[in-house]
């Protein structure tokens, strides 16, 4: 045997190599089978960055069919909701440069806000309630409704259709709770700057 | 308590007070001044003519108000009490009566207004009974932390968090800290305190080492710019295990980690509480006000204020009321509004400019600051950084603060918290030593905020996510009910289906046909249209009086009163198509009898009946007559055992209805002999008839067996079960249709009209169908008896009635008559009852209502008929 690889030499080493590629195959093969990962991790990833408001101004169901159409190679500038912030957010995640936010004409997300019901018009017609993702709506038929505005993402679903237009979407107000400092602003000119805080 | 000289032999023979001081790290040396608020001595406020009292002073929830606007309270009565553990109890600092309970600017840096119970002073400051406490110290740890919290006491630092809550813990204890640093500029409000009330102190100090299981090292901090105030607590400390130990000078020393570090060289980790290396730290103030709230049962209502600056006629500590107006106090210092630029509370380095004097001081207002326009300048305009170091070198948290300002700029939060953001105590020694006068300070603040609300809306997100996946699931979950529901009717439907199929190839041996029974349903269905029509068409006569009247009076309801003539001009239409079509229905019937018995009567022999039957059921299916007259044969033969294993039952046990089983094996075994006779008759010519038969069916007639074979399949169900499930699908559509109804009248829709007609038309065959429901209800029982199923379930719909009752009158004894009599008499007085309320209401179902009566009346009259015969 030694001698046949030694007087040989070409063919020992295609065989050796084959070999090799052979075991290496199969170890990939067993891997591949056994550390299968279930599912696209980066759609997880990308479904916690999304604001979860469910609203579908994506022109999807919901933020985890967006997060997957975003793993498909959809745009990532589709969330109002989110605002620029996710749009940087995703973009850092897939690597990619953050476009600007598509808000297709919507008021700006900035600005936070939550569905508030004109209680004395509401007739009670349950409608809000069955579009609402988050269940935030208290109420029954003929009775007034009401938004758990804890639980309220903001999405507008209701607003559409309430068939009295008793739906407002307020500012979220600021409070001693929710209040938090300023940065401050960057003007250098000091005539731009009316404020003299003692920091 | 005048402060005592400092005597040199004081400090140097106090072997108890030596200790080894710890440097910290960073800090910076800003001027001190603080001698002008010390050349005056401590005075008492004047008595406030109002004071306004916020809620929320501390950390945590806001307290909750119980007193009522207009109620009168004295001085130390609670006015609000704590909401939950992290909160604290307010009391009224003044007597005198609520004025009102509103939304008022507090002291806050937001410069938000907050709740806040305002009291109108009575002038006598009458006070409210206080529990006084000689032995304090043989009380219980609970009853003294409660007496603690009662009293309403934060921590007067600056911070405000709630005392009792930092006492209640239960961990071991090795430092007690009290810190007197005071190490922010101007600020002399512990100074004064510690030289006027040295015994107090003392005493406060000892009572928290109580309650915190008296650790080993109990020690008090100052810095070495209070020696008359070192020596009269040293002094006061004489004979107890307490250290009073002072430090040099170095803002900010007085910070309660860097406190820790300074006094026993332990540092307190990133993220942690001082509690986890075996510290904790009281402030000077809080431990004084503990004692008095303990001792003399004294509420939070007064702290020492320092009042300070160039705009004042002269600067000084004073006792004042917790909600005075800060205007109040600087009137008492001779307040020089021209000479000021601005109004800080707290001290020059961590405090806040107040958006006027018209806030109220706070449990934790420390220092007010009443600068002039020369003492502190508007802030300098902030340059580019750059890059000089100076800011880390002032750090006493060791952070890096010039690259937490980039970071912080660009919102870069990730690499804000890996260059540990949160251990900023915002002290501001950066900003102090910034040369490009940025706000280093507040751009971490700002940072903190923003990640703040970032984790905030974070755990929203996951929790909206957690809340929409539960809705989808709960959906989804209806509508498999839903599904399955709907299998299991459309398996029911079949099962019915197939059973009709059976009983229709047994019911060769009947010799009913549809048409007859269906006769007198017919004429009913006839005049309940009629009667409909009728009373339609009258209505539409009103309706169209009272339109023609409002249009002449030109009056606004002419649209309503429009709508109601079309309304009922759809209903005379929609009853005049009913009767038509009611009209042309026996025709139909009439004329595909004859044809179906036609073939029937040239392929078979035209004198039997049986033969008629048989082929008509035959042309009803495609199923070959043999096979079927071939199962038939062997259901009813195992039918005929069952019925003679009962029968024989019945007889063994001598039950009441061995007759009624007899009957029916007779009627079985009948059955039996007719169908097999068929078979035998079938066998031969089989296929030329099948051929013949197809010949003769047409689609419109196909479609016409359909419908009937539909309706076999109804008649299948057993009629109590058929009206049952009528009046359930009934119900369902009246709901939704009152829904849509709702709906349309919420929308302004056009098709209102229509909906409420569809809504009304719905009652009638509802209230209709529970009638029937009704009347079927006593009958039940009798379907145990197999009668029921030799009748044809053609017949067996129309018949039921008939049959039923004459197989009652077979059947049941004399008793059973009698009761159905009874129940039938309370059910026509029931009907009755509805009947005049229906009239009464001028409702829309009076017809069918007069209709169940009157059958019900007939009955009754059959069933007492039945009833005399029996008895003759």
């Amino acid at each position: 045997m030694i001698e046949l690889i030694t007087n040989q030499p070409i063919i020992a080493a295609l065989v050796a190599l084959g070999l090799l590629a052979l075991f290496f195959g199969a170890l990939l093969g067993f891997a591949s089978v056994q550390f299968k990962v279930e599912g696209d991790p980066i759609v997880e990833q990308l479904d916690s960055l999304l604001p979860q408001t469910q609203c579908g101004q994506c022109g999807y169901p919901g933020c985890r069919p967006y997060a997957e159409q975003i793993a498909q190679g959809d745009e990532i500038n589709k969330c109002p909701p989110g605002g620029q912030t996710t749009v940087e957010a995703i973009a850092e995640l897939m690597g990619v440069e953050a476009p600007q936010l598509d808000s297709g004409g919507a008021e700006s997300a900035d600005i936070k806000r939550v569905a508030v019901i004109r209680e004395d018009e509401c007739i009670g017609c349950t409608k809000c309630i069955q579009a609402c993702p988050m269940d935030a709506i208290l109420g029954a038929a003929k009775q007034m409704h009401t938004v758990i505005s804890d639980e309220c993402t903001g999405c507008d679903l209701c607003v559409e259709p309430c068939p009295v237009d008793c739906i407002d979407m307020l500012p979220i107000p600021v409070t001693l709770q929710n209040w938090a400092w300023q940065k401050p602003n960057p003007n250098i000119i000091a005539t731009d700057n009316p404020q003299h805080q003692a920091a | 308590m005048t402060a005592k000289p400092i005597t040199t032999e004081l400090i140097a023979t106090s072997a108890q007070h030596a200790r080894k001081i710890f440097p910290i790290a960073g800090g910076v040396h800003p001027p001190q001044n603080k001698s002008q608020s010390l050349q005056r001595p401590l005075v008492s406020a004047r008595l406030p003519e109002k004071v306004i009292l916020p809620l929320a002073q501390h950390i945590g929830a806001p307290a909750k108000p119980l007193v009522a606007v207009g109620e009168r309270v004295l001085t130390g009565q609670l006015v609000a009490e704590a909401k939950g553990f992290v909160s604290a109890n307010i009391h009224a600092s003044i007597s005198g009566t609520v004025e009102s309970i509103e939304e008022l600017p507090i002291p806050h840096p937001s410069g938000l207004t907050g709740p806040c119970i305002i009291i109108h002073s009575d002038g006598k400051d009458e006070k409210a009974a206080q529990d006084e406490c000689e032995n304090y110290m043989e009380l219980g740890r609970e009853e003294l932390i409660e007496k603690i919290r009662s009293a309403g006491l934060i921590g007067m630092g600056g911070a405000g968090f709630p005392t009792s809550v930092k006492l209640a813990g239960q961990a071991p204890i090795e430092h007690l800290i009290i810190n007197g640093t005071e190490c922010e500029p101007y600020i002399t409000a512990d100074d004064i305190l510690m030289r006027n009330y040295p015994y107090e102190i003392i005493h406060g100090v000892e009572l928290l080492a109580h309650l915190l299981g008296n650790p080993k090292d109990i020690v008090i901090g100052l810095e070495e710019n209070k020696p008359e105030a070192l020596a009269a607590l040293r002094d006061a400390a004489m004979g107890t295990n307490i250290q009073v130990v002072s430090f040099p000078c170095q803002y900010p020393s007085g910070g309660e980690k860097q406190l820790i570090q300074r006094l026993t060289g332990k540092e307190v980790p990133s993220g942690k509480l001082p509690i986890h290396v075996g510290a904790v730290v009281q402030n000077i103030g809080t431990t004084y006000s503990a004692y008095r709230a303990v001792r003399y049962g004294e509420p939070l209502i007064k702290r020492i204020t320092t009042i300070v600056g160039d705009a004042l006629e002269h600067s000084g500590n004073i006792e004042a009321r917790i909600g005075t107006p800060v205007s109040d106090l600087l009137d008492q210092f001779g307040f020089k509004a021209k000479k000021s630029s601005q109004l800080i509370m707290g001290g020059p380095m961590m405090g806040f400019v107040i958006p006027n004097a018209d806030v109220p001081v706070l449990k934790t207002t420390n220092c007010i600051i009443a600068p002039s326009k020369k003492e502190m300048p508007p802030v300098t305009p902030a340059q580019a950084c750059i890059r000089c170091g100076m800011c880390a070198e002032a750090c006493p948290a060791q952070l890096l603060p010039q690259q937490l300002y980039w970071y912080a700029r660009s919102d870069d939060h990730e690499k804000l918290l890996t260059h540990n953001l949160f251990d900023c105590i915002e002290c501001g020694a950066c900003s102090y030593v910034c040369p490009s006068h940025i706000p280093l300070v507040q751009y971490y603040r700002a940072a903190k905020g923003a990640i703040r609300t970032e984790r905030e809306e974070k755990a929203k997100s996951d929790r909206s996510r957690k809340r929409f996946e539960f809705k989808q699931e709960r959906i989804a979950k209806a509508e498999a009910e839903k599904e399955a529901k709907r299998l299991a009717r459309q398996k029911a439907a079949q099962e019915a289906k197939k059973k009709l199929e059976e009983q229709k190839a047994q019911s060769g041996s009947s010799e009913a046909t549809p048409t007859k029974p269906a006769a007198p349903k017919v004429e009913d269905e006839r005049a309940r249209l009629e009667r409909t029509l009728a009373s339609a068409q009258t209505r539409l006569e009103s309706a169209k009086n009272k339109h023609q009247e409002a249009v002449a009076e030109n009056s606004d309801r002419v649209e309503q009163l429009a709508a109601k003539v079309k309304q009922a001009e759809t209903r005379v239409e929609d009853a005049k198509s009913k009767l038509a079509a009611l009209k042309t229905a026996p025709a139909n019937t009439s004329a595909d009898n004859s044809q179906v018995s036609a073939p029937t009567s040239s392929s078979t022999d035209a004198d039997n009946p049986v033969e008629k039957a048989i082929a008509k059921a035959m042309a009803k299916q495609s199923m070959s007559p043999y096979e079927k007259v071939k199962s038939s044969v062997e259901s009813l033969t195992n039918r005929l055992e069952k019925a003679q294993q009962k029968h024989a039952q019945a007889v063994s046990d001598s039950g009441d209805n061995i007759d009624a089983l007899a009957l029916g094996v007779e009627k079985l075994k009948e059955k039996l002999d007719a169908a097999q006779q068929e078979l035998k008759e079938l066998a031969p010519d089989e296929p030329s008839k099948e051929a013949a038969q197809k010949e003769e069916l047409d689609p419109a007639q196909a479609a016409i067996e359909k419908a009937k074979a539909k309706a076999l399949a109804k008649q299948s169900m057993s009629p109590y079960e058929k009206a049952q499930s009528s009046v359930e699908s009934l119900t369902n559509r009246l709901e939704k249709a009152q829904q849509k109804h709702a709906q349309a009248v919420s929308d302004g829709s056009e098709n209102v009209d229509a909906l409420a007609l569809g809504v009304e038309k719905l009652k009638e065959k509802l209230n209709a169908a529970q009638q029937e429901l009704k009347e079927l209800a006593p009958k039940e029982p009798a379907k145990e008896a197999d009668q029921k199923e030799e009748l044809d379930p053609a017949q067996a719909a129309i018949e039921r009635a008939k049959a039923k009752a004459a197989a009652n009158a077979q059947l049941t004894p004399k008793e059973k008559l009698a009761n159905q009599i009874e129940s039938l008499k309370t059910r026509i007085g029931k009907a009755q009852i509805k009947y005049d309320t229906a009239v009464e209401e001028n409702s829309d179902n009076q017809e069918a209502l007069s209709l169940g009566l009157n059958k019900l009346k007939q009955k009754l009259e059959a069933t007492e008929k039945e009833l005399a015969e029996l008895e003759e």
